[in-house]
């Protein structure tokens, strides 16, 4: 049986076109407003909703998703919301994953984990500090509860280190699009396109690309040659600079449509 | 298991969570590390270094006044506050300086607490001509200013971190951050026996001089190996450099001592293994004070270069075979013992090491006259002045 993020990949291969995945932290901007903000995603278009695991120490996330970690945090954010929130996300028919740092999911139990995610309707866990090498109680994890193991691959990465996490992986890769963290970039770097062409070497796995997409023309651009376009950032920063809830929705709702027409027109 | 056979892993500790982004890197650094711990040039450079630049070997000092303070007991000090820079660092930072030209690489980035190992890393940057950054919470600058100063006067780059609680665990995700993003001319010089592998062998074989010397010294002066070696543990790594060449002598007890703060029953404390419970933070496994969702919590003591919510994971792992011990000082413990040395003995330390000294009191008192206990003097306390004299009461 194939999960609902994988069953989106085969869909818009048929489609000619990329996925719009959308990332958001739990608990951001608050328990009820990541509910809303899930769903106005979901109706502005986005095929997949990627929850955050807000963690104290995210060493891979840039300043933007570091202060809405920070807000989440502060107001008390534990797995339960995060299950909460995915379970938001895949009640609403879309793929939904978790992307979350490894402490948490040793501190709440492995193979527990696995569990809720699948509880929850979650089609997979994206967990960027998480190598192959340490990852075979995941591995069990993960496949005794059928969800995708999603593993990121960086432009650093050699041709068989890409073979190697590949063959580990499931669901999408993740290819982080430049060395460095995340956060909104005035253009996506030259390096993604070159990654993608290593990725596609090694496997037949769709390839999603993450890290610095902040518009439509940016999407546009990734979409020619990437299976999946991912945004983060780019909404938490609008999110965080709304003067109120509503008008927060609306902008992400704005934007949402406009990379989906982005994600279409790639190709 | 075998403890020197450059393990990545330390029993269920060590290992390597980090971005995929670093894979390489860390692979590159740890092959840069095993081919120079068998190049006898590499080696002799260094041993050259220490000899001109450190003023190695430190020697020993027995402290009878203090002793009289430990129930008696013969107390000898390796004198790790009177190499250059001050502290026990100035091994590390060489060892890794010298590394990064081997890696052709031209820039080097360090986090610090207190800012010794800023101090240091920028010493070595200096000494070798390599561009300097250095990361330090926005917190730690302000009580440490004279440091930022000194990094300065170094001519290094200080960058003050304002994500997070201010303080050297954020400095360790901002310098992390920066490696992600500069790794392919940049070297991370972290400052301990913490961090993914390779960085907890590589650090502590930088280190391991320190018992090396000390155990050869010590059997000279006594004719005999001591009871019980002493260390305060921050990261771990002044510790592990004592520790290192005693761990096949099963007679020697090793005890660390960790910094309670307020008291580890208070919260206020850094002593993660005491306090803490085995969990992964910056890159490797080992005792992380954290909450029951993973998340770490923020520690404090009184000694900035102890305060720290990890420890190394070759610590963790002698704690769990039992091969070493770890009890926790509290501030005001750690300050008497301070007081004390300063007293007894005209040697003002680093109030991380006095932590290690209020442990030889009480070691001292449970084993009596006839015990003989070497303590790593880390660092000297000149850094700690003006927080000595503000818990003290002397008006500066
Ligand atoms: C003098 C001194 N001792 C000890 C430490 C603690 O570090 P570690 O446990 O790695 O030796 C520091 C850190 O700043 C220090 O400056």
């Amino acid at each position: 049986m194939s999960t609902t993020l994988e069953e989106l990949f085969v869909k818009v291969r048929a489609e000619n076109r990329a996925a719009l995945i959308a990332y958001i932290p739990a608990g951001f901007p608050s328990k009820e407003g990541c509910a809303n903000a899930i769903k106005a995603l979901v109706a502005a278009g986005v095929d997949a909703i990627e929850i955050g695991f807000p963690y104290s120490d995210p060493v891979m996330d840039g300043p933007t998703i570091q202060e809405a970690a920070d807000i989440s945090l502060k107001a008390g954010t534990n797995a339960a919301d995060v299950f909460a929130a995915l379970k938001v996300a895949s009640d609403s028919g879309t793929a939904a994953v978790v992307m979350t740092y490894w402490n948490p999911i040793e501190k709440y139990g492995v193979e527990k984990f696995a569990e809720s995610i699948a509880a929850n309707g979650g089609s997979g866990v994206i967990t960027p500090d998480l190598p192959i090498e340490e990852s075979d109680q995941w591995l069990a994890a993960v496949s005794a509860h059928k969800i995708n193991p999603i593993y990121v691959v960086a432009p650093s990465s050699s041709d068989l280190r890409i073979a190697q996490v590949s063959a580990k992986t499931g669901g999408f890769v993740y290819a982080a699009s430049i060395m460095g963290v995340t956060g909104a970039r005035a253009s996506v770097s030259v390096d993604a396109a070159e990654l993608v062409g290593r990725v596609r070497t090694a496997t037949s796995l769709p390839v999603a690309v993450g890290l610095g997409v902040s518009t439509r023309e940016q999407a546009k651009l990734v979409a020619a040659y990437a299976d999946g376009v991912i945004v983060g950032s780019a909404f938490i920063k609008l999110l965080l600079n709304a003067d109120d809830e509503k008008s927060g929705l609306m902008a992400i709702s704005e934007l949402a449509k406009d990379l989906a027409k982005g994600v279409r027109e790639g190709r | 298991m075998s403890i020197d056979e450059l393990p990545g892993r330390f029993g269920q500790y060590g290992g390597r969570f980090v971005p995929e982004a670093l894979i390489g890197a860390l692979n590159e650094l740890e092959a840069a590390h095993i081919s120079a711990q068998s190049d006898s040039a590499f080696l002799a450079e260094l041993a050259q270094l220490h000899r001109t630049y450190t003023g190695r070997p430190s020697i020993i000092t027995e402290v009878p006044r203090f002793g009289e303070y430990a129930g008696g007991a013969r107390i000898i000090l390796k004198r790790e506050d009177l190499n250059h820079t001050g502290s026990h660092k100035i091994n590390n930072v060489l060892g890794q300086a010298l590394l990064t030209k081997r890696m052709g690489k031209k820039r080097i980035i360090a986090e610090t607490g207190a800012g010794q190992h800023g101090v240091a890393a920028a010493t070595a940057a200096a000494l070798f001509g390599l561009e300097c950054v250095v990361y330090m919470g926005l917190e730690d600058t302000r009580r440490q200013s004279l440091n930022v100063a000194r990094m300065k006067l170094l001519g290094a780059q200080v960058v003050p971190v304002t994500s997070g609680s201010q303080t050297l665990k954020d400095a360790i995700n901002e310098a992390m951050r920066d490696w992600v993003t500069n790794v392919a001319d940049t070297h991370y010089m972290l400052g301990t026996v913490a961090g993914p592998h390779p960085f907890p062998t590589m650090v502590r074989d930088y280190h391991k001089i320190i018992g090396i010397e000390a155990r050869e010294q010590v059997l000279e002066l006594c004719g005999k190996l001591p009871d019980a070696v002493l260390a305060c543990i921050g990261g771990g790594s002044n510790a592990i450099g004592i520790f290192h060449a005693f761990i096949p002598d099963s007679g020697v007890r090793l005890i660390g001592f960790e910094a309670g703060g307020d008291g580890v029953e208070t919260g206020r404390h850094a002593a993660t293994i005491t306090g803490g419970s085995p969990g992964v933070l910056h890159g490797t496994r080992s005792y992380v004070l954290q909450d029951e969702n993973g998340q770490t919590i923020e520690s404090y003591s009184i000694s900035a270069g102890l305060d720290y919510p990890g420890v190394g994971p070759e610590h963790a792992y002698l704690h769990d075979i039992g091969r070493a011990e770890y009890r926790a000082i509290n501030d005001d413990q750690a300050m008497n013992a301070f007081s004390l040395l300063c007293k007894t003995e005209g040697i003002i330390p680093a109030i991380e090491t006095a932590h290690a000294l209020a442990g030889a009191m009480i070691i001292g008192n449970e084993l009596g006259p006839d015990a003989t206990l070497l303590i790593n003097l880390s660092g000297r306390g000149d850094k700690d002045v003006q927080t000595a004299a503000e818990y003290f009461g002397i008006p500066l």
